[in-house]
Formats: C-alpha cells, sequence, structure tokens
C-alpha cells in the first residue's frame, strides 16, 4: 500500500488528529517503551496493550483493517527471528517477538496516520533535533516520491529497450548507468532548487517554524498515556 | 512613464566559454507586457536570470531604478517575481501553504503573518482548497498556479515567467492565461506558446544566438521570423 | 540490516539512544562546510535520490539482484558528516514512514548505518586519496589503488553496520544458533561485496558525467575528525566485542535493573550453556582477528597514499628538473 494512502489519513480529522504532535510521539515512546520491556510470558499485558491500540484506532476514524494488513509487513523481519527461537525451545519468547514487533510497528502507524509529516517535523524540531536534520527531513521527504516515480521510469525504460539475450554485464553497467543518470539529474534538481529559493529571497537561513501550543488536553492525553502503558507493564 | 526593468548592453560567458549573451538592450515599463521569442539555447532563459541578480554579467541591469548588484539582490528579489519553468524545482516546501508562506517570511513577516498572506494569495489563484496538500499530489496546472502564487505573495512590481504554458493540458491553459491577463504587474513572458504572446502581450522581442534580432509587435515578429505554432501535413 | 522494535534488550537500545544524540549533533555541526543551510537543498533531495536508487536492480548472478545501500557513494560526492546526516534522515523516514526498522531502536539504526558505516566507508578512499593519490588519469596504479579504496568502503561499511547490528542482536539475548550464525555473516560478506562493487560502478558512472562530484578528500572534513571516525569505529567494535565475550553479565544487570528480561532459558539449560560458552571463546577470537584484520586494512591504506604521494612528488621533481 502506498505511502500516499497513510498521508490522506493523516489530513484526517479526530481527536487524535487535533492533538499536539509533541505529546503524541511522548505518548508513543512511553508505549513502545512499555512493549519493549514487557516479559515475553505476560500475554495479558499484550492483550491490553492491542486493546489501547484499538481503541486508538476507532477514536481516529481509521480504517481497521487497512491499518493491520499496513502494519503486518513488519511481520516477515520478525518471523524469522521467530521461527529461530521456537526451533530453539522457547516458544513463549517466539511468540512474544512477534507481538512486540506488531504492536510496535502498529503505533508508530497510527502516529504517522494522524500526523502530518509538518507537524511530526515541527515537533522533533522542537524537542531538541538538530536543526540541519530536521530541515534534510524535510526536504527528503518533500523530493522522495518525486525521484522514486522517476527512477519507475527508467527502470521501465530500460526493461523496455533491453533485448531478452541482454548479459549479466551490460544489464549491471545499464543498472549503474542509471544509478549516475539519476544522481545527476538530482543533483541539478537540487541547484534548481537553491536558485528558486534565492530567487524568493532566501539569505542563507531558513524561516522558523510556526510554534505550536501544548494545550492541556494534549498534557493530559500523554499523562494519561504514559500511565495506561506503565499499569499494564506494571501490574499484568 | 518609468521602465521598472532597464537593461543596456549584457554581456554574459558561461564558465565553460560560450558567450550566451552578448550586448543585450531591453526596456520594460509599467504595466505592460513582453514576449521574449527565440530558439532554445538562444539566450532567453539566461536573460531573465540576470534580471534578479541569479547570474551576474557585463552590463547594466536596473530594476525600478535599483542597480543590480550584489548589495541589492534582497530588494531587486522583492521586486522582480520570477516563476521558473521547472514547478517542481520552485514548489520546494512540502505543502502548498509552507511553500507560498516562504516568500513573505523571508521578507520579514512572522509565521503566522506570512501564512495569513499566503492564504490571500492561494484565493486569489483559485487554490484554497489546496492548503495542506503536498506538491506531489497537485497537475502541473495546479502547480503552475500555487508557483505563481509565491511570486505574487512578495507582492512583486514586475512578474517575469519562464514558459509558463509548458506541459499544461487545454483548461489549464486556458484558466493560466485569464489568471495572467488579470494581474496589473509589468510580465515578462519566456514563451514559445505563440498564442499566449499574441492575447497577453503588446510587444515581443527576438532572441538569436545572445542577441535581439528584432522589437516589435507580436504579430509581426511571429511572421518576420517563421515562428507560428501552426502546423501542416506535409504535401504528398 | 534495520533493527525493530522488540528485538533488543533495553540496556542495549537505551545505550545506543543515548550514544546516538551526541553523534549525531557533532555531524550536524562538525565539518561546517558540508552542512551549512544553503545545502540543505542537497542534502536532502541526495537522500531522496539514494531511496530512489535503491530501488534499482543490479543483476549480480544466480538469478538474483543487489541493490546499492549508499553509505559509501554519499561519503565520497557530499562528504563524511553530510553522508551521516543524509543517511539519518534516512533511517528516520523509514522508521515513521515505512515501519522499516523501530522507533525506539532508532538509536542503534543510527549508529550502525548513519556513523559507523558511513565512517567505516569513508575511510579507505580518504587515507588513500587524501595523501595524494589523486583522480590521475596517466597513472594506472594510483587509479587502481583509488577504485580499490572505493570497492572497500563499499565492503566495510556494509560489513561493520550489519555486524555491529548482529552484535546487538546477541547481547540482547536474540538467541542464534551457531549454525545460523554463520550463515549470517556470510550473506553480510556477500551483501558486503555486492555493495563495493555497485559502489564502484555508481561513483563510475557519476564522474563520468562530471568529475566534479566526486569529491577530493583534500576539501572535506578535518583531520580531527579522521581521527574520530577512527577512534570511533574501534569503541564501538571493541566494546561490542567485550560485551558478547560476557552476555551473562549484561543479563545478571538487566536482571538487577528490575528490567523485564528474564534470560532466555536456552541459555540456561547446562548443556546449552557449555555450548555457549564455547562459542563465546571463539567468538572472541574470531571478533579479534576480524579487528585486527579492519586495523590491517586501514594501515595499507594509508601507506599506499602515502607513497603515492612520495612518488607524485619525485615525478614532479623529475619533470621539472628536466624541462629546467
Amino acid at each position: 500500500m502506498h505511502h500516499v494512502v497513510v498521508e490522506q489519513w493523516s489530513r484526517g480529522s479526530s481527536p487524535l488528529h487535533a492533538l499536539d504532535a509533541r505529546a503524541k510521539l511522548g505518548a508513543l515512546l512511553g508505549f513502545l517503551i512499555a512493549i519493549s520491556t514487557t516479559p515475553p510470558l505476560a500475554q495479558a499485558a499484550f492483550a491490553a496493550y492491542a486493546g489501547v491500540l484499538f481503541s486508538a484506532l476507532v477514536a481516529a476514524r481509521l480504517p481497521l483493517g487497512a491499518m493491520f494488513r499496513r502494519a503486518a509487513l513488519v511481520l516477515p523481519f520478525a518471523a524469522t527471528f521467530a521461527l529461530i527461537t521456537w526451533w530453539s525451545g522457547d516458544g513463549a519468547r517466539a511468540l512474544a517477538l512477534a507481538e512486540k514487533s506488531f504492536l510496535s510497528g502498529l503505533a508508530a502507524l497510527l502516529l504517522i496516520a494522524t500526523t502530518p509529516m509538518t507537524q511530526l517535523l515541527r515537533a522533533l524540531d522542537s524537542l531538541g533535533m538538530p536543526r540541519p536534520l530536521v530541515l534534510v527531513i524535510q526536504f527528503l521527504y518533500r523530493y522522495l516520491f518525486v525521484i522514486s516515480e522517476q527512477a519507475q521510469h527508467m527502470r521501465l525504460a530500460s526493461r523496455c529497450r533491453q533485448g531478452p539475450s541482454a548479459g549479466r554485464r551490460s544489464r549491471f553497467r545499464a543498472a549503474a548507468g542509471a544509478v549516475g543518470v539519476l544522481f545527476a539529474r538530482s543533483w541539478e534538481r537540487a541547484d534548481g532548487i537553491y536558485q528558486a529559493m534565492l530567487a524568493r529571497g532566501f539569505t542563507g537561513r531558513f524561516p522558523a517554524f510556526a510554534p505550536a501550543r501544548f494545550r492541556i488536553r494534549d498534557g493530559a492525553f500523554l499523562v494519561a498515556v504514559t500511565a495506561i502503558s506503565v499499569a499494564i507493564r506494571v501490574s499484568l | 512613464m518609468k521602465p521598472v526593468l532597464k537593461v543596456r548592453g549584457l554581456r554574459y560567458r558561461y564558465p565553460d566559454g560560450t558567450q550566451a549573451l552578448d550586448g543585450v538592450d531591453f526596456h520594460l515599463d509599467q504595466g505592460e507586457c513582453v514576449a521574449l521569442l527565440g530558439a532554445n539555447g538562444s539566450g532567453k532563459t539566461t536573460f531573465v536570470l540576470h534580471l534578479n541578480g541569479l547570474l551576474e554579467g557585463e552590463g547594466s541591469v536596473e530594476v525600478c531604478g535599483i542597480p543590480v548588484t550584489r548589495a541589492t539582490h534582497a530588494q531587486v528579489r522583492a521586486k522582480v517575481g520570477l516563476v521558473f519553468q521547472d514547478s517542481d524545482e520552485q514548489l520546494f516546501m512540502p505543502t502548498v501553504l509552507e511553500d507560498v508562506a516562504f516568500g513573505p517570511a523571508n521578507q520579514g513577516l512572522s509565521p503566522q503573518d506570512a501564512a495569513a498572506r499566503a492564504r490571500v494569495v492561494l484565493e486569489q489563484v483559485g487554490m484554497s482548497s489546496a492548503l495542506h496538500k503536498a506538491p506531489y499530489h497537485l497537475s502541473s496546472g495546479e502547480k503552475r498556479r500555487v508557483a505563481l502564487a509565491g511570486v505574487l505573495a512578495m507582492q512583486p512590481e514586475v512578474l517575469v515567467l519562464d514558459e509558463p504554458t509548458t506541459s499544461l493540458d487545454p483548461p489549464g491553459r486556458r484558466e493560466l492565461v485569464k489568471l495572467l491577463g488579470d494581474l496589473p504587474q509589468a510580465k515578462v513572458l519566456v514563451t514559445h506558446d505563440t498564442e499566449l504572446a499574441r492575447v497577453l502581450a503588446t510587444r515581443a522581442v527576438f532572441f538569436e544566438r545572445g542577441r535581439v534580432a528584432a522589437e516589435g509587435p507580436v504579430d509581426e515578429l511571429i511572421r518576420r521570423f517563421d515562428w507560428s505554432s501552426e502546423v501542416q501535413k506535409s504535401a504528398e | 540490516m534495520h533493527i525493530p522494535d522488540g528485538f533488543l534488550s533495553p540496556p542495549v537500545w537505551a545505550t545506543l539512544d543515548v550514544a546516538a544524540v551526541p553523534a549525531v549533533a557533532l555531524m550536524a555541526r562538525g565539518a561546517r562546510q558540508e552542512i551549512e543551510e544553503r545545502r540543505i537543498p542537497l542534502l536532502g533531495v541526495m537522500g531522496a535520490f539514494v531511496f530512489a536508487a535503491q530501488m534499482i536492480n543490479f543483476p549480480v548472478g544466480l538469478g538474483t539482484s543487489g541493490h546499492l545501500v549508499g553509505g559509501t557513494l554519499l561519503a565520497i560526492t557530499l562528504g563524511p558528516a553530510a553522508a551521516s546526516i543524509v543517511m539519518t534522515a534516512i533511517i528516520v523516514l523509514q522508521a515513521f514512514i515505512f515501519q522499516d526498522g523501530g522507533i525506539v531502536t532508532l538509536g542503534a539504526n543510527v549508529v550502525n548505518m548513519a556513523v559507523v558505516g558511513v565512517l567505516a566507508g569513508y575511510l579507505p578512499y580518504r587515507l588513500v586519496s587524501g595523501a595524494g593519490a589523486r583522480r590521475d588519469g596517466d597513472n594506472p596504479t594510483s587509479t587502481r589503488w583509488r577504485s580499490s579504496a572505493i570497492f572497500l568502503g563499499g565492503v566495510l561499511s556494509v560489513l561493520a553496520s550489519a555486524c555491529l547490528a548482529l552484535a546487538e542482536l546477541l547481547i540482547s539475548g536474540v538467541p542464534m544458533p551457531r549454525r545460523m550464525l554463520w550463515v549470517s555473516l556470510g550473506l553480510f560478506l556477500v551483501s558486503a561485496l555486492i555493495e563495493g562493487v555497485i559502489t564502484l560502478a555508481a561513483v563510475g558512472a557519476i564522474e563520468r558525467l562530471n568529475p566534479l562530484w566526486v569529491r577530493s578528500p583534500k576539501d572535506s572534513g578535518s583531520r580531527a575528525l579522521g581521527v574520530v571516525a577512527i577512534a570511533a569505529v574501534l569503541l564501538v567494535v571493541a566494546g561490542v566485542v567485550g560485551a558478547s565475550a560476557a552476555p551473562d553479565g549484561v543479563w545478571s544487570l538487566a536482571a538487577q535493573l528490575g528490567m523485564s528480561a528474564q534470560p532466555p532459558s536456552w541459555l540456561h539449560a547446562p548443556l546449552a550453556g557449555y555450548q555457549v560458552r564455547n562459542f563465546e571463546s571463539t567468538w572472541v577470537r574470531k571478533a579479534s582477528a576480524g579487528i585486527a584484520g579492519l586495523l590491517m586494512t586501514y594501515a595499507i591504506c594509508a601507506l599506499a597514499g602515502r607513497a603515492m604521494a612520495a612518488r607524485a612528488l619525485t615525478t614532479r621533481a623529475g619533470v621539472r628538473q628536466r624541462s629546467a
């Protein structure tokens, strides 16, 4: 499923969408740490975490089936290790690995599906992430799909052009050439972007992000989720 | 009428040695619209890049009486709004609103004021419904309109547009022409689209190998240089 | 190689999260020239390029395709600090948008791939080219050394980050039968060699389009950064080896801190325990051999670079004498 869909979800409206991204990030972190440190045998805890996520999904008015399917993409990696652990004789831990992976992935996906990238970046910036890094992420995100699409077109074009008997060597060289061309176009695109920035008055420093207000309801959400995570972790 | 643009004896040589501009004189009066015609590589785009100081050549360039020098770049770029050929390079922020607010923010407006001005201008170009969309999701025509908005938000006195109707579908093209016609600023249109030139421009300048080969009414130059866009199937 | 959430134990991910913060801050601030604000659009776009380039298939035989990872390529074209920031940006986006790699484990993935991976990949190139083996078309030996350095960079970058990730998983108690371990290491070596070949081919293609895009290391990074890089790689690898030699210690520490993970049952079983201890000593020996090999490699690169520089000086002097 293309990220385009998730991006659309992030622009929806719901109580979760309206929360400050910093609160959601903090809540996510607490939740993930709780999951991460849960002992393998505490199956009740995993069920409780799943319950919390389920209610959050409903509150966020997100399509459950699509979200689960998207979160399930983390399972292949987890499945390999889970199987090995199973064969080593520790079934409980194997199951726990798979559950932890899935629940963590779903929680992260929930954040992205309720928070537009701009807000997320603003939150990361105000939480202390170095500005150059935040800005690089911003530009990366902006051009990620544009350049990926370019690469897709190049792949398609080269497949159409190559004869069925094209040797491995020539296909390898073609691939290297494609990377070179993609690099060149990207670098030139960056030059164009810089010119466009200058043309609109860029003086060397990027304008600051507009500050967002952290309201009581955001704080309440953060405290509530953290408390619930701790409660589940400690008691179940 | 005070000329908003005055260029005398402009010469420019590329780093690799080619003489891109070889003594160009140009003037633009308030409210005028001039079309720059000429073959690819004749120097049209190179020329317009001198109008806001992105390129520096020999000769003199004056914008509203201000000579274009390194010290006056900020002022000049506030007066000359350049809409580039590649909208993807011009719309470099993650969302439409942020992009259009970039110019005003660089002019010293607070994030809130810049956003407010951006909203007004986006309303003007008919893109209010796309405030939080990523440029990736816009059509060519929509991107062009947003790029124009980004420039208008800086309240320039001159608009310079490089191939504004490239890759626009007929409805998009019509909309853009109507939009441009309604704008009071003096305009320079670099274009191969002779219909656009005919409808909007009062005067045309024909570039040939870095020089102005001729200047005059649009129709006359089109006829003289056989520059019509009309095509015919060759005789059997 | 992106470690998802749920696999690392708290001491491991916490340590790495803490370690990643100053590392990233250092990269973002050090080498100012590489990261000035006017270059930020370039860095972002290059990050998008790497994402996209990772989709391009390189046929490597046996019906499989390899893909570019990109750390070494970025380091050679943008400089090591910039490459580090770009890789960090890529890893952050991969974690949030594609759930490729965890969020709690961001520190680990960043240290593995964006710090160690990039620096390990850049060092051979810097050591060989920096000391004087320039892009010298007339001198086939120096070109060959340069190409070898680029290839080696690609290999070491993947190898270092993969082995580090593996070590982190082992310390966290993720069970790995001996056979699986060797298979993993074998796979890492293959991926590393592929990355070396692909990086070399890609750099060549880029250079042919515009030689200016591939930096001469003279204009990148301070010597201090180079020293820090080597120190970082050595410290991390040494620490990992030390810790993996005593996982029991790490486990008991975790238990004492009251954190969840009870040591997995297989560690308790008597026979399994004996096997583990046995394996441990071989692992330490093999790891030490690995580190020694790494050090020797870097030393050879440095010496080669110096030899090239000396030769270049004498040739120039000889030419000058002849023309005088």
